[in-house]
């Protein structure tokens, strides 16, 4: 029996370990790259055999880079206070009250969160672009997030369910509104649901290509770390050391921002799947 | 109180409570009507209209239904690519999925470690992640080619041959496979330990242990990473869009007019399609067309998906 269970641990973290090749490899061959020399990098060697660590400094130079770190910023910045600004009250009243239409609403909502953004994309470049004037710039994508996001106000609600009755029944009995109840009852009690919804929000829209392709392809002045990152690629094209570098620091955010939420974050990520 | 007053004060309650409840879901219906209920009713007007964004359209009847259904030649590539994603890249997700999920949950030594190590890839932006594996498979002087040929093995150009780069697709996906192994772990970790221990009682393998016990109690979970597995897969765009343009070596900024899904179409999905028609050939009508149909097959997957997996919907709705 002993000896079966020393071959059973052995299996399993062998197995662990050619896995954790597979998801951590590639991160570490983009980082050899990175601090290769121009002549080095296209060459098929693995190992640098000088760090050029002045790589970095050479894409922070790149004319645009800080820019699209910039735009990045505000996407995400902004995109993330107007979602979960919006979609908490909307998450709030499809969690607790009852209403006629609650459920047809609910099933709405997940509809959207379902449907590819290219089905009404079309129509909707055209009035940015042809009413508003504003492609070119961020604003079209930023704007609809001041009026809830399906996605957000689904794991919202998701996580308002499981705040007791109680609490808000004795906020009424004290004389508190409903708006006050959410703000000063709801919102310490939901804290981790806002901060897994705030971290995915933000996370897509630092990651979102196909927005900003949209809207602010015209004007590189509006670029995103995200979208930039391919255009980078095409001008340093066989510059390998230089793409990885950028590509490193376009991650680096994400992952930082990861460690410091990591509990948010799964938390987050379970309340997705099914409960129950 | 007189009793005639009573309905009146009851209804001033409901009239107070329906106008409370419309003004905390305002901010949604007035999104919902803007950013989806327009586009849409807008989509299929243009669907009958010849548009090229800057004369005015003019109706053509059903002229760019047929154009798209029968003759764009680009239809049959992209819905067969749609499609061969969805079928190759959602199972082979949700199988590897399980398999790291088993695997993590059984991990003693280090697990913090391998949950981590797992996990990290799902973070990377699509873009970056997608410049990454263009960068590790390229034929001339990526690692694993040189990795591969090192150990004798004939390894395949990956993204620049058509008969690799959806597998290549399919790589990348499973290198980011943290969601899923998210979702999985908990499932598993739900499953009664007491039902194994009866199991091994009463003989069973590890096989029959993981389809008698593990299977039936993880089959929601598995179902619901499906289908959304499924929904998002219909939706690839980016890392689809990026490898193909990267792979290519056409050395102009994003935006410029390529032809899509290097090499030979086979990376060109049915988004990826909308967007060429709508954004570089400014054939509105033929690009909203194919939204249609996007939309259409969308919403049988996720009427499927409200059906199947109750969970989303609590039993008080």
């Amino acid at each position: 029996m002993t000896r079966n269970r020393t071959l059973h641990w052995i299996a399993v973290h062998a197995t662990a370990v050619a896995a954790a090749l597979f998801f951590v490899l590639p991160f570490v061959f983009v980082f050899l790259t990175s601090v290769m020399s121009d002549d080095q990098a296209m060459s098929g060697r693995l190992w640098p055999h000088t760090w050029k660590w002045s790589n970095y400094a050479t894409v922070f130079r790149t004319p645009g880079f800080l820019d699209w770190w910039k735009n990045s910023l505000l996407y995400a910045g902004l995109g993330t206070l107007f979602t979960v600004c919006s979609s908490l009250p909307v998450a709030y009243a499809l969690a607790k009250f009852r209403f006629r239409g609650r459920r047809p609403a609910m099933m709405l909502v997940i509809a959207t969160m379902m449907l590819p953004p290219q089905v009404v994309v079309v129509p909707m470049y055209l009035v940015w672009a042809q009413q508003l004037h504003l492609a070119g710039s961020l604003w079209p994508l930023i704007v609809p997030m001041a009026f809830g996001d399906a996605y957000s106000i689904f794991l919202l609600r998701q996580f308002l369910l499981t705040i007791p009755k109680e609490y808000l029944e004795s906020a009424r009995m004290d004389g508190c509104g409903e708006v006050r109840t959410l703000l000063r009852i709801v919102v310490p009690m939901a804290r981790p649901g806002l901060a897994a919804v705030a971290l995915f929000q933000f996370f897509f829209c630092w990651n979102d290509y196909f927005g900003p392709q949209i809207y602010a392809a015209q004007n590189p002045g509006a670029w995103t770390l995200s979208y930039g990152l391919e255009s980078f690629k095409s001008a340093h094209n066989v510059d390998w050391n230089l793409t990885m570098a950028a590509t490193l620091l376009v991650m680096a955010p994400v992952v930082v921002v990861f460690f410091f939420a990591q509990k948010a974050f799964v938390e987050g990520v379970t309340l997705t799947g099914v409960k129950g | 109180m007189a009793p005639g007053t009573a309905p009146a004060a009851l209804r001033r309650r409901r009239t107070r409570e329906r106008l409370r409840t419309l003004g905390f879901l305002s901010p949604w219906l007035a999104g919902f009507t803007v950013f989806f209920g327009y586009p849409l009713v807008a989509t299929v007007y243009f669907s009958f209209m010849h548009y090229n964004q800057i004369q005015a359209p003019a109706f053509v009847g059903l002229r760019n239904w047929k154009y798209v259904l029968q003759q764009m030649p680009l239809f049959g590539p992209a819905l067969w690519n749609t499609l061969w994603l969805v079928v190759v890249m959602v199972a082979l997700r949700v199988a590897f999925g399980i398999g790291i999920g088993l695997l993590v949950t059984r991990v003693k030594t280090g697990a913090g470690f391998f949950r981590t190590a797992f996990y990290l890839p799902y973070l990377a932006p699509p873009v970056a992640a997608t410049v990454v594996f263009v960068f590790l498979l390229n034929p001339g002087t990526g690692p694993v080619n040189e990795a591969l040929s090192a150990v004798g093995i004939d390894a395949p150009n990956w993204f620049n041959d058509p008969d690799w780069a959806k597998p290549s697709l399919v790589l990348l996906s499973l290198w980011g496979i943290g969601d899923l192994m998210v979702v999985f772990m908990a499932a598993l970790l739900d499953v009664p330990k007491e039902q194994y221990e009866a199991a091994e009682l009463d003989g069973a393998g590890a096989f029959a242990r993981f389809r008698y016990v593990t299977w039936p109690s993880i089959t929601p979970i598995v179902m619901f990473a499906v289908v959304t597995g499924v929904v998002q897969t219909m939706q690839y765009y980016t890392q689809a869009l990026v490898a193909g343009k990267l792979a290519s070596g056409v050395t102009v900024g994003p935006g410029s007019v390529i032809q899509p899904g290097y090499p030979d179409h086979s990376t060109l999905t049915v988004p990826q399609l909308v967007y060429s028609l709508g954004f570089q050939n400014f054939n509105t009508g033929a690009a909203c067309v194919l939204s249609l149909v996007l939309f259409a097959v969308a919403m049988a997957v996720t009427s499927l998906l409200m059906r199947r997996s109750a969970g989303l919907l609590t039993a008080e709705d």
